[in-house]
């Protein structure tokens, strides 16, 4: 069984991230860059369905720059077994980088494609939906857990109102949510030692270009808050002020 | 001409929705649950009235040959729209555009990225879209007009299985939609702790309960609570946050919120620099007291 995990590299989640002044794009200065936390939940999850099933084979891909390197290696010490790198330094959107990773598909015909609910950069929630359509293959976007059968795959994805669990035979795809599981603590030299696993490099197969454009980035509209209150008198006093309690 | 076609999951949607599509121009509306009970002004209101939402394979099969009708599929932003509308932009081959906050003219869009901390202009270069819209920023909508109704039975393919499913427990007003919503964070001990002090205050204030991930994550909130960037996005006149500190995700649900207060004991916590009232106090005397005193 192959399980195919798409993994991004974005800008650190914890980081404070501004647009720059003229609002052309972000202040990058000093921020650090990491795997999107729902990728690397998929590549954990796909490491521990291979800790119960042996014959699971494990591929990473990501698609972008050379730096994408440098996730794709995190990857394949967390445990996939082997990465392969799109090289393109153009400018992506969701749909492109479906239609990169159903050629990636095509090719490698995995059973499962594991990956990401949403970047933490884009906010986007698009990425798995559009793949899972092209493909043809059924879908469990937001798992909170996953049994894989033999010939079907059981998940639990968390909905608006709670949670539900669904069957789908192979090949599907599932996105991740954050609580599938909490992914292990990679040392340094395990990344190190990860050089050794293969890591295939290819071109794009699609000449789309993005259809929606980003114009401008600015900062959202501040809270004017920071008023402290000295009791809970006093705090009910303000909110029948404002009119939000009677 | 553009045309909008609003996917209403349920009758919330419906009304929320409409006071997006009002400011777009003609639109229909495909109800998927439940049936309409106000007249919101759209051409064609297309009832499905189904028992439960259907899985995303179903629902986009379904829908994809109506969309050749329209310029524009919209819905209200939730985790079924986002799971829905996606896989049509798939099918559909058209672009999509995620929880959109504002308008600014038919091809233009404010959304925010990376949990809120910017927010950008983007710009449709296609005739057709999908999108997802917040609707904290569009109002209410007019009441009346002159709709035509239909009901249909869709046809729905895929092989797709649900096993099991849990419904939303009555008794709160949704989370997503409510005046007011009391949250708690971590320090909440366990989960019947976390029903008393923060279910009694919401319950005085006839509110919703919502939590933060450090509160879901350890079992003392159930997951469909979760506020912030990667839980539900709330924007009542009145949010009541205890004991939560005030992070990035977190923060990214609740900006739109009117007022909002923070009781923390720690009067550096982050929460305080948005908060419009800050009580540095333990919750566990506070929140009581507050409960009692707006209870009278
Ligand atoms: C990709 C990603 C997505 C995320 N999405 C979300 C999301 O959607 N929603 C979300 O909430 N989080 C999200 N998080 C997690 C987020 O980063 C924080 O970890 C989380 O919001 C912290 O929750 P908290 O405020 O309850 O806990 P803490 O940060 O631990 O804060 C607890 C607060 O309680 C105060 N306190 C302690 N005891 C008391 C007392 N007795 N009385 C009063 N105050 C007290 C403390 O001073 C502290 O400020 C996400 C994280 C990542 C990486």
């Amino acid at each position: 069984m192959k399980i195919l995990v798409p993994i991004k590299r974005v800008i650190d989640p914890y980081a404070k991230v501004k647009p720059l002044a003229d609002g052309t794009g972000l202040d990058l200065g000093n921020v650090k860059f990491d795997i999107n936390p729902f990728d690397e939940i998929a590549v954990e999850e796909a490491v521990r369905q291979k800790e119960k099933n042996s014959e699971i084979q494990i591929i990473a891909v990501s698609i972008g720059g050379a730096e994408v390197e440098e996730q794709l290696r995190k990857a394949l010490a967390m445990g996939a077994d082997e990465a392969i790198h799109v090289e393109t330094t153009d400018q992506l959107d969701p749909s492109i980088v479906a239609k990169e990773l159903q050629a990636v598909t095509e090719e490698i015909q995995p059973d499962i494609i594991l990956m990401g609910k949403q970047a933490t950069d884009n906010d986007n929630n698009q990425t798995g939906q559009i793949l899972a359509a092209r493909l043809g293959w059924p879908q469990a976007t937001f798992a909170s857990h996953v049994e894989l059968g033999d010939k079907s795959a059981t998940v639990t994805r968390e909905t608006d109102t709670g949670e539900e669990t669904i069957l789908l035979p192979y090949p599907c795809l599932i996105t991740t949510d954050l609580r599938l599981n909490e992914p292990r603590f990679i040392p340094l030299p395990g990344i190190i030692k990860a050089r050794s696993k293969p890591l295939h490099k290819r071109e794009r197969q699609t000449t789309d270009t993005p259809r929606v454009a980003v114009l401008d980035y600015v900062a959202p509209a501040g809270r004017s808050g920071g008023k402290k209150v000295g009791s809970v008198d006093e705090l009910i006093t303000e909110l029948k002020a404002k009119g939000v309690v009677s | 001409m553009s045309r909008t076609l609003l996917i209403a999951f349920d009758a919330g949607d419906a009304l929320n929705g409409a006071a997006f599509c009002q400011q777009t121009g003609a639109y229909d509306v495909i109800q998927v649950m439940g049936e309409p009970k106000l007249d919101l002004g759209a051409e064609t209101v297309t009832t499905w009235n189904l028992p439960s939402q259907p899985p995303a394979e179903y629902l986009a099969n379904a829908l994809k040959d109506v969309c050749a009708n329209y310029t524009r599929i919209v819905a209200v932003s939730s985790m079924q729209a986002k799971d829905g509308l996606a896989r049509l932009a798939g099918l559909l081959d058209w672009p999509m555009i995620t929880d959109v906050i504002e308008l600014l003219g038919e091809t233009k869009f404010k959304r925010p990225i990376l949990a809120g901390s910017v927010i950008t202009t983007v710009e449709l270069n296609a005739s057709t879209c999908l999108l997802t819209f917040r609707p904290a920023g569009f109002g209410q909508p007019t009441i009346g007009g002159n709709s035509k109704h239909e009901s249909i039975k869709p046809t729905f393919t895929g092989v797709t299985k649900r096993v099991s499913a849990t419904v939303r427990e009555g008794g709160r007003p949704d989370l997503s939609s409510a005046k007011v919503v009391v949250s708690g964070g971590r320090p909440l001990k366990d989960a019947e702790t976390f029903e008393k002090v923060i279910g009694g205050l919401a319950d005085a204030l006839g509110g919703a309960v919502g939590a933060t991930r450090a509160a879901v994550d350890s079992g003392i909130a159930a997951n469909e609570l979760q506020v912030g960037q990667t839980g539900k996005i709330v924007a009542p006149d009145l949010y009541i946050a205890a004991g939560i500190s005030g992070s990035t995700q977190h923060m990214a649900g609740i900006k739109d919120s009117k007022v909002i207060v923070a009781i923390n004991t720690d009067g550096d916590a982050p929460i305080f620099d948005a908060a419009d009232f800050g009580l540095v106090m333990d919750l566990y005397e506070a929140v009581p007291e507050l409960t009692e005193k707006l209870k009278k």
